[in-house]
C-alpha cells in the first residue's frame, strides 16, 4: 500500500522560527521536566528504597516492595515464596470495576453525545453547559451525596418502597454496584465530551449515502458511524478507564472491604505511621506500567488503522 | 414509453415554509431528465423526496407504478450521486463501489467483480485499492458515480454532481455522464442550477422556481418557446418588453411595440391587456428599416460574438448579439440604428 500521499501537516525541522526555536522551547521542557518527569522518576526511585517505620524512607536500595507485592514469604519472611494473591486480586478487581464503569459510561455517553451533537448549534452549547454544571461541585461532596441517595433509608429506596416496587430496601451501599455507579457518575463527562467532538465532525451525508445504498439503521451505525467516530470513543474510554482504575474516593465512600481498589491501597501506604512509602510507590509504578502498556497497544492499533 | 418516476401533486412543508407546491411531473423510462432552477427553487428538495431523505407532506411518488413515497431510502431501488460525493473515507475505492452490492447480499467474489467492472467503466481500475482521500476531485466524482450505478438502480439521482469541479473537468464530465446514461439505459434525474449543463445534456428539462414547476420540455422548447417571464429570463439571455396585446387567438397574437409598430408573434398567453414580450438577442439584426430603433451605448467584444447594448426611445435597455464575422458592420456608440426581428424571434409570455 502506497501510504503518505498527503504530506504530514506539521512544520517539522523547526521551519519559521530559526534561532528562536530553542529558547522558545525551554519553558515547555522545564514544565515537562518539573511536573511530569521529575515526579515519576522520584516515585520510581522511592519504590526501590527501604521503608522507615513512621513513614518516609531509608536510602537503602532493595526490591523488597516489589517482592511484597508479588510473593508471600510467610509471617517472618523466612518461608519459601509462594505467589501473593492479595494485591493481584485487588488489581484485578480494580480493572473489573473500571471496565464496568467505562462500559456503562460508553452506553450512556454515546447516545448523549449523539443527541447533543445533532441539536441546532445554539442548543448544543446549552446542553454541553448543563453536562458540566455538576462538576462545579467538589467530587468528594458529590460522592457523599450519592451515598445519601442510595443508602437503605435514602430517597431512592424510599421511593421504590413507596411505589410498592420493593418490600425491603435494596442494599446498595458497600457493594460493587455502588462503586461502579460512583465511578460512572464521576467520569461520565469524560466520555461524553470526546465522543461529542467526534460526532460533531461526522458528515451526516455519509449516513444518507449508506441508507441510499440499502443499509439499515444498525448497519449504518456499525459500518459507517462507529468507524468514523472511533477516535472519540477510544479517547473517551481511556479518559474514563484510567482515572477509574486509580480512583479512591468512590470505592472508599461507597464501597466496603470487599470493594477495595488500587487507589485506596496506594492512598493507605502514605497515611500515618502504618504507611509504607516504597510499597505505595511500587504499586503506583506497576499501575502506571500497566496503563502505559494499554495506551501503547492502542496507539499502535491507531497507527496501523491510519496506514491502512 | 413507460413512466419511470411519476411525481403527483407533491407538497413539502418545512414548518410554515412551503418548499414544494403541488409539484407534478412524469419522468420517462431511460430519460436524461434535469431539474433546473436557482438555489432555493425546490429542485434539491424534490430530488431528496424521490430518494427518501425527506418525507413528502402530501402527494404521491410512483416508481414504475409503485408508490414509494413512504418507503425508507434503503427500500427504494434508486441511488444517489451526492453533491460533495459522500464517499466513505475509511473504505477503499473498491469497497466504496461494492458497498451497495454488499448491502443487497451479493457475495464477496461477485461484488468485487461487479465493482471492478464499474470502475472500468469510469476509467478508474488502477485506483481500486486507493483511499478516497488519495484521489482528485474529478476522480472522487467518478467513484461516487460508479458506487451509485453498481447496484443497478432503476433510477439514478444526481444532486449537482459537477458543481465542485473546475470548468474543464465539468465539460468533460458532461459528455461522460451522457455517454454513461446511454450505455446503461438507466433513467437519470439530474439537479443543477447551471442552464448550460441542463441544455447540453438533457432529453427534457423541468424549470423550477419558488417550489413550482414553471415549464417542462426539451432544451429547444424551453429556450425557444418559454411559457413565462421567469423561464425566458432564467434560460439564456433575453430582452423583455412590455407590450399592449391587440388581438390574440390560436396561440398567436398581435401586439403594439413601444414606438407604435404592430407585430404578429407566437403567444403563450392570449388574454388581452399588457404583457411581456421576449426577444432573444441573437435573433435580431441591424437593418435599414425595422420595427424598433435603438441608440447604441456600448459594444462588447465576446470573441465569437459581439454584444450590442442599446437603449430604446423610452429608455429601456435592449441587447443584441451579432456574430463576429468580417462582414459584420459594427455601429459606432452614440449612433441610432433600426432593429429587425427574425421570423419567430418574439414570443408573448405569461407574467
Amino acid at each position: 500500500m502506497a501510504g503518505g500521499v498527503l504530506p504530514p501537516p506539521s512544520n517539522r525541522g523547526g521551519t519559521g522560527w530559526g534561532p528562536l526555536r530553542v529558547p522558545l522551547l525551554i519553558p515547555t521542557w522545564v514544565m515537562i521536566g518539573i511536573f511530569l518527569l521529575l515526579p515519576v522518576l522520584l516515585m520510581a526511585v522511592y519504590s526501590f528504597l527501604t521503608k522507615e517505620f513512621r513513614g518516609g524512607v531509608i536510602w537503602d536500595f532493595t526490591l523488597a516492595a516489589y517482592d511484597q507485592f508479588f510473593f508471600d514469604r510467610g509471617l517472618f519472611g523466612d518461608e519459601p515464596p509462594v505467589i501473593e494473591w492479595t494485591y493481584i486480586s485487588i488489581f484485578w478487581r480494580s480493572i473489573w470495576q473500571a471496565g464496568v464503569a467505562t462500559l456503562a459510561c460508553l452506553l450512556v455517553g454515546f447516545p448523549t453525545a449523539w443527541f447533543i451533537a445533532t441539536r441546532a448549534p445554539a442548543q448544543r452549547t446549552v446542553w454541553l453547559f448543563l453536562i458540566t454544571i455538576p462538576y462545579w461541585v467538589n467530587l468528594l461532596i458529590r460522592t457523599v451525596s450519592l451515598k445519601f441517595l442510595i443508602r437503605d433509608n435514602g430517597p431512592l429506596n424510599e421511593a421504590l418502597i413507596g411505589l410498592g416496587l420493593l418490600d425491603h430496601p435494596l442494599p446498595l451501599v458497600n457493594t460493587n454496584l455502588a462503586v461502579q455507579l460512583g465511578l460512572f457518575y464521576s467520569y461520565l463527562p469524560f466520555m461524553v465530551l470526546p465522543i461529542y467532538a467526534a460526532v460533531e465532525r461526522y458528515n451526516f451525508a455519509l449516513s444518507e449515502a449508506a441508507s441510499d445504498l440499502y443499509a439499515g439503521r444498525w448497519t449504518i451505525l456499525r459500518e459507517i458511524v462507529l468507524p468514523m467516530v472511533r477516535p472519540g470513543i477510544v479517547a473517551g474510554c481511556i479518559l474514563v478507564f484510567v482515572p477509574s482504575l486509580g480512583a479512591f474516593l468512590a470505592p472508599d465512600l461507597l464501597g466496603g472491604a470487599k470493594t477495595y481498589m488500587i487507589g485506596s491501597l496506594i492512598d493507605e501506604q502514605f497515611k500515618g505511621s502504618q504507611g509504607n512509602w516504597p510499597f505505595g510507590a511500587a504499586i503506583a509504578v506497576i499501575l502506571m506500567t500497566m496503563v502505559l502498556m494499554v495506551l501503547m497497544a492502542q496507539a499502535r492499533a491507531a497507527l496501523k488503522g491510519e496506514r491502512k | 414509453m413507460s413512466t419511470a418516476i411519476d411525481v403527483r401533486s407533491v407538497v413539502k412543508h418545512y414548518g410554515t415554509m412551503t418548499a414544494l407546491h403541488q409539484v407534478s411531473m412524469a419522468i420517462r423510462d431511460n430519460e436524461f431528465f434535469t431539474l433546473l432552477g436557482p438555489s432555493g427553487c425546490g429542485k434539491t428538495t424534490l430530488l431528496r423526496c424521490i430518494a427518501g431523505f425527506e418525507s413528502v407532506s402530501g402527494g404521491d411518488i410512483l416508481l414504475y407504478g409503485r408508490d414509494i413515497a413512504t418507503l425508507e431510502p434503503n427500500y427504494r431501488p434508486v441511488n444517489t450521486v451526492f453533491q460533495q460525493y459522500a464517499l466513505f473515507p475509511h473504505m477503499s475505492v473498491l469497497d466504496n463501489v461494492a458497498f451497495g452490492l454488499k448491502m443487497k447480499g451479493v457475495g464477496l467474489a461477485e461484488r468485487r467483480a461487479r465493482a471492478g467492472k464499474m470502475l472500468e467503466m469510469v476509467h478508474l481500475s488502477a485506483f481500486a485499492d486507493r483511499m478516497p482521500s488519495q484521489l482528485s476531485g474529478g476522480q472522487q466524482q467518478r467513484v461516487a458515480l460508479a458506487r451509485a450505478l453498481a447496484p443497478e438502480p432503476k433510477v439514478l439521482l444526481l444532486d449537482e454532481p459537477l458543481s465542485a469541479l473546475d470548468l474543464k473537468l465539468r465539460q468533460a464530465m458532461r459528455v461522460e455522464l451522457k455517454t454513461l446514461q446511454e450505455q446503461t439505459g438507466i433513467t437519470f434525474i439530474f439537479v443543477t442550477h447551471d442552464q448550460e449543463e441542463a441544455l447540453t445534456m438533457s432529453d427534457r428539462i423541468a424549470v423550477m422556481s419558488q417550489g413550482r414547476v414553471q415549464q417542462i420540455g426539451t432544451a429547444r422548447e424551453i429556450y425557444e418557446a418559454p411559457n413565462n417571464r421567469f423561464v425566458a429570463d432564467f434560460i439564456g439571455e433575453t430582452n423583455l418588453l412590455e407590450v399592449e396585446v391587440v388581438t390574440a387567438s390560436g396561440g398567436m397574437a398581435e401586439v403594439v411595440l413601444p414606438g407604435g409598430h404592430r407585430l404578429r408573434c407566437a403567444a403563450a398567453d392570449t388574454t388581452p391587456g399588457r404583457h411581456h414580450l421576449s426577444i432573444r438577442p441573437e435573433r435580431l439584426s441591424i437593418a435599414a428599416e425595422g420595427p424598433l430603433t435603438g441608440t447604441v451605448e456600448r459594444v462588447v467584444y465576446l470573441g465569437t460574438d459581439l454584444q450590442l447594448l442599446t437603449r430604446l426611445p423610452d429608455g429601456a435597455p435592449f441587447t443584441l448579439r451579432l456574430q463576429n464575422s468580417a462582414r459584420t458592420q459594427v455601429p459606432e456608440p452614440g449612433s441610432t440604428v433600426s432593429l429587425q426581428l427574425e421570423d419567430g424571434a418574439a414570443r408573448l409570455l405569461v407574467d
